[in-house]
Formats: C-alpha cells, structure tokens, sequence
C-alpha cells in the first residue's frame, strides 16, 4: 500500500454563450444599476508611468466573419516589466497601473485596449523575453478560451532573442504574434481558424 | 496562501500542465457554433512564464453589497425576482486541494422562464422586470464564495432542430496566474436535460462532467427560505518551489 496523492483535477471548461456580456461587462450589455463600471474598461490613469499606447484589432472566425460576440482579456507588465499581482514575487510595480483589461467586440469585431507599452519581462533561466501582452479570447462556439501573446513590430531585435517566439518560429506562424506598430497604435487581428490562424498557446 | 518553506523567498510556481482530454476540444461539430470558430492548428506548448504564472488581483472593497445577491440586485425596490429561491455556494480550490482565496468569480443566468436579459436574445418566455441576472463574488480567506438567486430555466436554441439547454449557470473564475482563467457551466443535479445537452456533450469525459453538476445541499439550505446547491471549481495547480533558492530572473 503506496501513499495517496490526493490531487484533484481541473473543473473542465465551458463555452462563455451568446450572452457572456450579462456576466463580464453588463453595463454593456445594458445592465445597468447593478455595478458601476464594467471591469477591466479603463487601464490607465494620469499617474501610469509608460509610452501610452492603444492595441487594437479584430476577431475574425474561419470564414473571415467578425467575431462580435466575443470578449477579449489584456494581462501585461507595467513599463518596467513587473507584473501588478500578487504572484510577482519582485517588488515595485506601478501602483497606478493594474495591467488588466477587458473589452467586449463591437458589431466589426474589433476591441480596443488603451494601455501602455510593457517593459521587458524575465524568462526561462531569467533571460529577458521581448516585450508582450498577453490576450484570452472567450465567446460563444469557443469551448476553452483562447490564450495568445502579441509582440510588437517595433522590436525586432528583441523579438529574435525571444525564447517563445523562438518556439514558434520554426511553424513559419511567428508572424501571427506580431502587432504592427504605426504611430501609438498597435494592430493585431486575431484570427481563430483558416490560413492565417493566430498561434494560440498553452502555458 | 503560501507555498514556501520559512525564510525562502515566495516564487509563484509553474502550473501543472493542462489535462486537456477532461476538456471539450475547440472543435465540436455537435456545436456548431465551435466549427468556425475553432483554432485547427495545435497549440504551441511552453512551461509558463512569469507572465502567465502571475494575473490581477481585485480587492474585496470593489464588491457592493448586493452584487451576490440577484433575486434583488436589479429588481425594483421592494420587489424581487420571480422564481424558486435558491443559494449557490462552493469552494475555488486548485488542483493541490488548496483553497483559493480572495479572487474573483463572475456569474451570469437566464431567468426562471429561461429567458437572458439580452438585445440578442428572442425566446418567447417572459422578461422578469426584476432579474438581470449578473452577479459577483471574492473568495473569503478559505476560497468559498456564495450568491442567492433564483433557480434559471431550462431554453431551447438554434443549432439542432429542437436541442434545449439544461438549467445552467456560467461561472467565470480568476485564479492567481493569467493561465488559471476559466469560463464554465455549472448544472443541477437530477436534470435529464443534462445527458442530452450538445454542450455538456462537447465533453467527452463522463467523469469529468460530472464535476459540473452541482448537488442539492439540504444541510445548507435556510429553511422556510431557499434550498442550497454546493459548486466547487478546481483551477489549475502549481508546482511548488520549495526548492528553488535563485530568485528568478535576478
Ligand atoms: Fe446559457
């Protein structure tokens, strides 16, 4: 008789529906009374320290049909490159910057994030990945949501020596995590399925 | 909660890799909506960073007072919503049956007729003027959460001919990582509807949709008031890092 190892295992997920707006932004979704503000609408303060920048894109499914429905999540570090949570274990992220953002598509599919650039982020083996965002994609017809990073065009120096864009290079897709950079605006358009299907990661 | 031994410092672990086969795949033609939607490409697997293995925090002052309470939380003043009262509670642990406290858990319902308080949403049964049916919890110190509400209807919807939706409630759940996110449905016990949901059935694992269906609860039932259905959520677990002395990245 061997000791028991009492793991439990992950509650298995389901699709967020046609009306996750109820739950994640109801104001949106007309709502109203109940919270204040949706969560996750505004990201920045006057107090923010960083390159105010907005990150903006479509969802498109694999007939190129606008994902409408879906709602996106933003995770970064702040410009230094820590992480606001309780699970950074270095000290001195920007208060003023929580660095958590969500966003429900409009009727094109496009979602919007008006945030900051990141700083660079330590890695495997504490060797700094290029800066990124991390997004989640949840909607109807998603049955587990949806990770990626996006990277930005502005740093291709960077981007070479990135361990996870390193990963992904050899699949011919690394295009697919970068945001183009024009002026402070960063276009990344995610696409579910078809032939420029976004990577999508598990981590 | 912390995992390390005294006087090491506290390094959030890497997750424990996903067990994808208690998931439903992206594609599941007996969802139709999943086939357009569906990444067919695999996805590019790496042992988190710390941008996943960290995620945002909200405090428990961010909560009001009737966010969890949705027979009343949108109902007229005096009024409440039309249905069987009932209270939904449960624990968030992770995978090392440790108990999550103070993240955020998000849920939403149809009404007691089964109708979403939504501009999409066309099904004949009546609109209750008092029901929004939006709600939200913080974990306490032992990662439970509670909300009253009333019991949502089973609705039919467009993807077979006459396919119905079991009574469900979604639940949305942060953990302490970006990667512990999750987006799921939580059932009755004792529904029928549940075997032949196109939905519940994207799961290919009957043990683990069993984990989706939630008991009735006499012994946390308020008499004379409303019965209870218990809901624990398991998140992904971590690693420990008992033994990992270089801080990472300096
Ligand atoms: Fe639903």
């Amino acid at each position: 008789m061997v000791n028991t190892i009492n793991y439990l295992k992950e509650t298995p997920s389901q699709t967020a529906g046609p009306y996750v707006h109820i739950g994640m932004v109801p104001n949106f979704c007309d709502i109203t009374g109940v919270i204040a503000e949706d969560l996750g609408k505004a990201m920045i303060g006057d107090g923010t320290k960083g390159e105010r920048i907005t990150i903006t894109g479509r969802v498109l499914d694999g007939a190129g049909n606008p994902v409408n429905d879906c709602v996106v999540e933003i995770w970064q570090a702040d410009a230094n490159g820590i992480y606001n949570s309780p699970a950074e274990h270095r000290s001195g992220a920007d208060e003023n910057f929580a660095g958590w953002g969500r966003c429900p598509a409009d009727k094109d599919g496009v979602f919007r994030f008006d945030t900051i650039k990141p700083g660079q982020v330590p890695g495997p083996n504490g060797a700094p990945m290029a800066p990124h965002v991390s997004l989640w994609i949840v909607a109807r017809g998603i049955n587990i949501g949806l990770l990626t990073r996006m990277y930005f065009s502005d740093e291709a120096e960077a981007n070479a020596k990135d361990p996870i864009l390193a990963r992904v290079r050899p699949s011919g897709r690394e295009h697919t995590l970068i945001g183009k950079r024009e002026g402070d605006t960063v276009t990344f358009d995610i696409r579910l399925q078809g032939e420029e299907e976004t990577v999508f990661l598990d981590a | 909660m912390s995992t390390s031994l005294p006087n090491t410092p506290q390094i959030a672990g890497s997750f424990f890799a996903r067990d994808h086969s208690r998931h439903p795949p992206s594609y599941a033609p007996g969802y139709k909506s999943s086939v357009l939607r569906a990444p067919k490409q695999t996805l590019v697997s790496f042992d988190s960073t710390l941008s996943e293995r960290t995620g945002p925090a909200f405090g428990h002052n961010m909560i009001g007072e009737l966010d969890n309470d949705l027979i009343v939380n949108y109902a007229r003043p005096g009024e409440a919503a039309i249905g069987q009262r009932i209270l939904v509670h449960g624990q968030i642990l992770d995978e090392n049956a440790r108990p999550v406290p103070n993240v955020l858990v998000e849920y939403w319902q149809a009404n007691a007729g089964g109708r979403y308080r939504h501009k999409k949403e066309s099904y004949l049964a009546a609109v209750d003027p008092n029901f929004g049916g939006f709600g939200r919890s913080i974990t306490d110190e032992n990662g439970y959460y509670w909300f009253k509400t009333v019991k949502p209807g089973a609705y039919p919807w467009p993807n077979g001919v006459n396919d119905w939706r079991p009574a469900h409630i979604h639940f949305s759940v942060f953990g302490t990582g970006f990667v512990q996110r999750l987006i799921t449905q939580m059932y009755f016990e004792g529904d029928p509807m549940i075997d032949i949901c196109p939905i519940v059935n994207t799961i290919s694992d009957k043990e683990a949709i069993k984990q989706l269906i939630a008991p009735l609860d006499m012994g946390n039932t308020i008499p004379m008031d409303m019965r209870a259905y218990k809901f624990d959520i398991v998140l992904r677990g971590r690693r420990s890092t008992y033994f990992e002395n270089r801080p990472e990245g300096n």
